[in-house]
């Protein structure tokens, strides 16, 4: 397993207290595989990638542990892990694009960044980044270009290329094709895929809303639901029979190429997400979901109701409970579930 | 019946940057918006997709042609005129967080519109039309009156900017990429809120990147590339039988739930006439490249950064014709009608 994350739980610090937005999550990305983690604005799935790679002033891990190639990570120490950043573990963060220094060229911010980091024979490495260039059908000029000078697929394309310069075994790449046109999305898409097959990077967590995207791109997908995991299975059962309640809704209100309104009605899911300053005891879709019912109102835990097929739902691991090639129904003891501040 | 018209609609802008750098943002566009039909407008970014929306709203000034309402033309609205006409012409835009103003509650929006047009009514009537206008978006007065931009959600915040259009008379709503801020589970409510106003009466320009929400809503659909219309008519028609090669290469790169990209060279771009692709052409050997789309897709965003479409398009063929170059630049391509209600561009 390339990387193991166990019970990882991301708190904001709040003039009200600390606030859970991340909330004992697990899983793990094997070599070679690209993880979509999935959903809505504030479900957490941002926090869980920052924290992978870097945990701000605002933020603390307030339990669980991150093995990459089965060494701990220090996510906990800034200092420990500037020193695994781009080498182990890489984060291409959101607007990562539009955040490019204006004032530099890109070459130099390179060379800049390579400095920080202090890499020696910066020659090879830039020689490398030039082979890459060329692979994905950038020139060499845009080494003496502006970041303004380039549109934003070219723009996104250079980030992707600065933060898996050195290899590292894992890429966090959050809504790296959000704001992009569809052609050039498609082409950031494809990168990704390029990369992983020629080994630039080990291992990469998608993080995005979008979940076409990631049935185009992730081996994969995880969804979160405001602040827990909801639901972990390869992209081809998650996008064709999804379990979870939530899961199912988010597919449902996403229309298709070619379904016109007079066709068919498309429904959206009603409510909102529960506030995560105060969050409610048991499932957290519960009042949002249309099958929820008396268990509900008890944390569900992650269970594995098919080999390899993750839900948190009472009602579908009670479905599925007797399944042939089901695996072990956990008891809800073995799974610690952290109880809120 | 209220009709919107464009017709010939160019918009030249100049850059401030470059020496004598001109951007058609738009190239002769002409349609037309009927009461009860949603139009889609589809582009990526520089097509001049958002130019038209503002051009309709008034906040640009086209370079030439006109745009029509009720058959007067509305860049000769005087004040009073001009007022009357954003009775019925209303506009949402894509980012509900900065629409409001953060530190006043949400529902100012509503008092503005009541200063402005309804100085007369009293309280009582004026609460009662102000919860009609909010049940016709499908929100509860209780939820959203009093609250601040904060407390709402992205949903709830441009669904009540509707309700703000809605307390108008309002025929005409430009709706520009108003869902695209907006999560999954929402985006949907918005978008049927949209059929229902339409089939109401109300005409709706669906300003969007994004063309299977583009296609779910609409009843007439038109792509622009570069200004221009590539193709037009009748949503089921283009996007049941796309014929230009841009509407196409937009089609195959859209991600699809249950579809997986076909990883083969997704038709070229049509090159600008006889202008070079750098990307393609000059740069990186194809026999590295294992994903040809790549090299499509490159060759079309420099072509995109490369704004200046007078260097692109206008010299070589000034030169040819004797014409200025601007000129020739703000000519679009030919559409010619492939069937009937379905208007085909000439490769360009």
């Amino acid at each position: 397993m390339s990387v193991n994350v166990q019970g990882l739980s991301v708190a904001y610090r709040s003039h009200r207290g600390d606030v859970t937005a991340a909330d004992n999550v697990s899983f793990s990305v094997a070599d070679g595989e690209i993880m979509g983690l999935a959903g809505e604005s504030g479900s957490g799935k941002s926090t869980i990638g920052n924290a992978l790679v870097y945990l701000d002033q605002r933020m603390k891990a307030t339990g669980g542990a991150v093995t990459v190639d089965g060494r701990e990570l220090p996510i906990a120490d800034n200092r420990a892990m500037q020193q695994l950043r781009m080498t182990t573990v890489s984060l291409v963060p959101q607007y990562a694009m539009s955040a490019l220094t204006p004032t530099r060229k890109i070459g130099q911010l390179i060379t800049d960044l390579l400095k920080s980091h202090h890499i020696d024979n910066r020659q090879r490495v830039i020689a490398e980044m030039k082979r890459r260039l060329e692979l994905i059908g950038l020139r060499e000029d845009v080494l003496s270009k502006y970041s303004f000078e380039l549109s934003g697929g070219m723009r996104q394309r250079v980030t992707i290329i600065m933060s898996t310069l050195l290899n590292p075994s894992l890429l966090v790449a959050d809504e790296v094709t959000s704001a992009l046109d569809v052609s050039t999305q498609r082409a950031v898409g494809e990168m990704l895929l390029e990369f992983r097959d020629r080994g630039y990077v080990k291992s990469v967590i998608a993080i995005t809303h979008d979940l076409s995207i990631l049935a185009q791109v992730a081996d994969s997908i995880a969804i979160m639901y405001a602040g827990r995991l909801a639901e972990r299975a390869e992209t081809g059962t998650l996008v064709e029979s999804p379990l979870h309640p939530y899961t199912q809704a988010l597919l449902a209100s996403l229309p298709a190429v070619g379904m016109r309104h007079d066709q068919a009605t498309l429904a959206g899911i009603p409510g909102r997400p529960p506030s995560l300053v105060n969050p409610p005891a048991g499932c957290r879709f519960r009042d949002r979901c249309p099958f929820a019912f008396a268990a509900c109102s008890e944390t569900p835990p992650l269970a594995e109701v098919r080999p390899g097929h993750l839900v948190a739902c009472w009602k579908v691991s009670q479905e599925h409970a007797g399944e042939p090639g089901t695996g072990q129904q956990r008891p809800l003891a073995s799974v610690p579930v952290k109880e809120q501040a | 019946m209220t009709t919107l018209k464009l017709d010939q609609v160019s918009k030249l802008y100049r850059a401030t940057s470059r020496a004598g750098g001109l951007t058609p943002a738009l190239r002769k566009v002409s349609f037309e918006l009927r009461p009860g039909e949603v139009i889609s407008l589809i582009g990526e970014s520089g097509s001049g997709k958002t130019t038209i929306g503002r051009v309709l709203l008034r906040l640009v000034q086209p370079t030439s042609g006109t745009v029509t309402f009720d058959g007067k033309d509305i860049a000769t609205y005087s004040a009073r005129g001009l007022k009357d006409y954003y009775r019925q012409v209303q506009g949402v835009f894509q980012d509900p967080f900065s629409s409001y103003n953060p530190v006043y509650r949400a529902d100012r929006v509503f008092d503005l519109v009541r200063r402005s047009y309804f100085g007369a009514a009293g309280d009582k009537e004026w609460s009662a039309r102000v919860d009609q206008a909010l049940d016709e978006v499908a929100l509860n007065p209780g939820d959203v009156l009093g609250k601040y931009p904060h407390q709402l959600s992205g949903g709830q915040q441009q669904r009540l900017l509707i309700a703000r259009a809605l307390l108008l008379d309002v025929k005409v709503l430009v709706a520009d990429e108003i869902i695209s801020m907006l999560d999954a589970s929402t985006r949907v409510d918005v978008l049927n809120l949209l059929v229902k106003l339409k089939r109401q009466g109300l005409a709706v320009l669906f300003i969007t990147h994004d063309l299977s929400l583009g296609n779910y809503v609409s009843d007439q659909t038109i792509l622009l590339r570069h200004g221009a219309i590539v193709e037009m008519g009748a949503t089921e028609k283009v996007f049941g039988n796309p014929r230009h090669e841009y509407t196409k290469m937009l089609l195959s790169a859209v991600p699809e739930l249950h579809r997986k990209w076909q990883h083969s060279p997704i038709g070229p771009v049509p090159a600008a006439a006889g202008a070079p692709l750098p990307g393609a052409a000059g740069g990186a050997p194809a026999a590295t490249l294992t994903r040809a789309s790549l090299v499509d897709e490159m060759a079309h965003a420099e072509q995109v950064v490369k704004r200046d479409l007078r260097a692109v398009l206008g010299t070589r063929r000034a030169a040819a014709s004797g014409r200025s170059p601007v000129a020739v630049a703000l000519e679009p391509p030919v559409l010619r009608e492939f069937e009937p209600g379905h208007l085909v561009a000439d490769p360009e």
